[in-house]
């Protein structure tokens, strides 16, 4: 793939991308920070979230499928679009069952780290209490899918970073769960706690046991600066 | 049994060339061989085409028509689209309940029936309808249903029922599609032009996409021809899964060779050696027919290899469906001809960059393929000549509800809602959706609009509600169906369509307030901007457009408070009440 450079707006802003980008990654690389979940840089991008959701041209596209082009004039952190994303999140509270306060991931957590970063106080919507079955069949790993947002960041990670296929999708709608491989649990896979895939969760739903909340409050990941801040610290653009 | 399975299944697989691409067939022909599909059977599949059992889970689990429960020797599938609870059909289900002693979802004692809802089978001009066993039932009664049930008892098969007739409602003819035909001739035309040629000749007569979208035909088949890529392909997308359409079982039953030639010269202008039909499950019963059609036509020379004698090879695979409204949208079709889950991709890359096996893949409507072929037969220029301003040519209409003809009408483009009403003979209405549940909803003050790109566009669904229909609950059931064809791949098509109908059913439970309405109109909003493809954006059109063009319905059902909380105590309390003999305290109750 040749290297071209070329240059896009974003609100406003004009920035450098190189060809073969997608539009969010152009934007990390400026320090411009465009709220993600499903997302993560290690991993194809899985489109599933719609939180990195920008105009481009005027019409809504998510970011992380994108690829830049010359001249793409796009709208990030628009009152419109943040306003949408928090929708979103609350949308993710209200399907699943989070118990904030009783999780590890706690403060570590990119779904609560994104409900603060956009400014959700309570989910505006009637929460949907699934009732969801913890699979803690394997001996280091487990999945309570109460927490899942269906990222499928570990399906992908299963596939591309650890070079196995231990996760999938099952059913579909409101009732799609992370499926494992195997005909019982995680337990009768080849799902190893070494693997990338199970450490990369955003939220609290698939994680090595034996852990609790290790780190204390305060020097948790979100604790003090909100998520997207190590991309903004870089910002090479103002 | 676990011998026998294995050996089955392998033999299956076996006829599909063990390729992982053709996963739905294997697991379509292992359900229709064993009558579900087990944990065991999804295993053996893994196994047999050589892929992992997460794989074959992922797709098997999205399909509606693939079971993972064992279900009775027959399955009765009961459609509960709209315009069949308009005409009866959930009498039609209590008959059946009463029939059979089980709910709906459940099986009889003696293993024989299940029953079960479906979604629009295309039959909605002789509902109510259902498919038992692939087999359909049209124009059910309740009083039809005992014998019905008889003979399923019997094991008896049901196609020589009286109710197992599907008439083609064939009510207009056009210039265009449903015009006679002399198979080749649109073909042996196309093979003496060059591909620029047949494409500029598209060009000229302004042809666009019948599917609803109205991309137009030349600009796609340029972009696809152009395209480079290992192969090239052309699909017919004949998944019409719109509630209320049913142009397309009328198109391949009475011109199957128009729609086999359009393919064909569709292939030739692209430059595609493989044509793919995508048929819906619930049209299975039409493939035999349309077997015999492809089969005629090798036979004749206009498929296979050095068509008419000229150096041109080109073919077509008819691909099934299992049971998934979202893949009829394009990149949800290719994924599902694929072998996997139906769940759409993200554009760019488009299907004609990036298709099928991410080659260049041309998908066009049933109806779309039999205008391309009758224009290169009689010319841009005529066809052009058809039809209102930029929406050329004719449009196969759906047409259902509350009307005296219900059928397929084929009309020149910009005729308006009037017309089409006095067409119908129907009288006294209330409201028009046009375009389906993902269309719009009209009121008497719009049936001057026109049927046409830039006014009313539509796939082909019409639905007619007369003046003593209960518009909204009809728009609830539209937003119920979109909640369960969500595929469940982005948040806001999946739990956004289902806080919309929670929303929604409290603003008709009469607990909605101003400020109810106006928090549906933004969450509409969102699950339209944010949703990934065009189920998702076009979910909240049901509702949104029953707010603006009717708000006096709504303004009748909300209440004056500022707000009113979603949950009831009184109505919560009342169990309780009832066990101990207490009374709730109706001081709380909102009456």
């Amino acid at each position: 793939m040749s290297s071209e450079k070329m240059t896009i707006i974003i609100d406003g802003v004009q920035v450098e991308a190189t060809e073969g980008q997608t539009v969010l990654e152009a934007a990390a690389e400026a320090g411009i920070y465009i709220p993600h979940l499903c997302h993560q840089k290690e991993l194809p991008p899985g489109g599933h979230c719609r939180i990195c959701t920008v105009k481009i041209n005027g019409r809504p596209a998510s970011s992380c499928t994108f690829p830049v082009s010359e001249g793409l004039v796009i709208e990030n952190d628009t009152e419109e679009m943040n306003a949408m994303r928090r929708a979103i999140v609350e949308m993710l509270f209200v399907e699943g069952n989070h118990y904030c306060p009783s999780c590890e991931a706690s403060g570590n957590c990119e779904l609560q780290a994104m409900g603060y970063r956009l400014g959700m106080i309570n989910p505006e919507y009637p929460h949907l209490e699934p009732k969801i079955q913890i699979d803690a069949s394997h001996h280091d790993v487990f999945i309570d899918r109460n927490r899942c947002i269906l990222c499928g960041r570990c399906a992908r990670a299963s596939v591309q970073l650890d070079g196995k296929r231990v996760f999938g999708f099952d059913g579909r709608g409101l009732g799609t769960r992370i499926a494992v491989n195997a005909a019982g649990g995680l337990g009768d896979t080849n799902m190893s706690a070494e693997d990338r895939a199970a450490s990369i969760c955003p939220t609290g739903c698939l994680r090595v046991k034996g852990h609790g909340p290790d780190i204390p409050v305060g020097a948790r990941a979100y604790d003090s600066t909100p998520i997207g801040s190590d991309i903004e610290q870089k910002q090479t653009v103002s | 049994m676990a011998v026998e399975q294995a050996s089955i299944i392998a033999g299956i697989a076996e006829r599909f060339g063990r390729s992982p691409a053709r996963l739905i067939d294997v697991a379509r022909a292992a359900h229709a061989e064993l009558g579900y599909l087990s944990e065991e059977s999804m295993g053996l599949i893994a196994e047999a085409l050589g892929v992992e059992r997460v794989q074959v889970r992922d797709a098997v689990s999205f399909y509606h028509f693939f079971e993972r429960e064992p279900r009775g020797r027959s399955v009765v599938y009961l459609c509960n689209a709209v315009v069949e609870r308009m005409k009866g059909a959930d009498e039609v289900v209590k008959a059946f309940e009463e029939a059979t002693g089980v709910s709906m979802g459940e099986t009889t004692s003696d293993g024989a029936i299940s029953l079960a809802h479906t979604a629009c089978i295309g039959l909605s001009d002789q509902a109510p309808s259902a498919l038992v066993n692939g087999v359909p039932l049209t124009n059910l009664k309740p009083s039809d249903v005992p014998m019905i049930v008889e003979t399923l008892r019997k094991g008896e098969d049901v196609s020589s029922l009286p109710q197992a007739k599907v008439t083609m409602n064939l009510l207009k003819r056009g210039n265009v599609v449903f015009s006679d035909m002399d198979p080749g001739a649109a073909l042996g035309k196309a093979l003496s032009l060059t591909q620029v040629e047949l494409i500029n000749e598209m060009t000229v007569s302004r042809l666009r996409g019948r599917g609803g979208a109205g991309f137009p035909t030349s600009m796609k088949w340029n972009f696809c021809r152009t395209a480079k890529g290992e192969a090239h392909y052309v699909v017919c997308n004949a998944d019409e899964g719109e509630p209320g359409t049913f142009k397309d079982r009328v198109i391949l039953t009475e011109c199957p060779d128009l729609v086999f030639e359009g393919m064909t010269v569709a292939g030739y202008a692209i430059g595609a050696k493989k044509g793919f039909l995508y048929l819906r499950a619930e049209y299975e019963y039409m493939l035999a027919d349309l077997e015999a059609v492809l089969a005629k036509r090798r036979e004749a020379g206009l498929l296979g290899k050095h068509i008419l004698g000229k150096d041109f090879e080109f073919d077509i695979r008819i691909q099934m469906g299992a049971g998934a409204y979202i893949c009829g949208e394009e990149s949800a079709l290719i994924e599902s001809l694929e072998g996997k889950r139906g769940a759409p991709r993200d554009r760019p890359p488009f299907p004609v960059q990036k298709g099928y096996r991410n080659q260049p893949t041309s998908v066009n409507n049933v109806e779309t393929l039999c205008c391309a072929a009758r224009i290169v037969e009689k010319g841009g220029a005529w066809f052009a000549a058809m039809g209102h301003r930029d929406s050329k040519g004719t449009k196969a209409l759906s047409i259902s509800g509350d009307c005296e003809r219900p059928g397929v009408y084929e009309v020149d483009y910009g005729i308006t809602i009037r017309e089409l009403l006095d067409m119908v003979g129907a009288h006294d209405v209330q409201a028009v959706q046009v375009g389906g549940p993902s269309g719009q909803c009209i009121g008497p003050d719009a049936f001057g609009r026109r049927i046409c790109f830039d006014d009313l566009a539509t796939g082909g669904s019409i639905i007619i509600f007369g003046a003593d229909r209960d518009l909204l609950e009809y728009m609830r059931q539209f937003t119920e169906f979109f909640t369960e064809e969500s595929c469940g791949w982005c948040v806001p098509c999946r739990v956004g369509t289902t806080l919309l109908l929670k929303e929604y059913e409290k603003i008709l439970e009469g607990s909605g307030t101003k400020s109810d309405l106006e928090a549906l109109k933004k969450l509409g909003t969102t699950v339209k901007t944010m949703s990934r493809c065009g189920l998702g954006q076009t979910a909240a059109n049901p509702i949104l457009t029953t707010i603006q063009n009717f708000p006096g319905l709504y303004e009748a059902r909300i209440k004056a408070d500022e707000f009113i909380p979603p949950f009831d105590l009184a109505k919560a309390l009342e169990e309780g009440c009832a066990v101990t003999g207490r009374n709730p305290d109706l001081e709380e109750k909102d009456v």
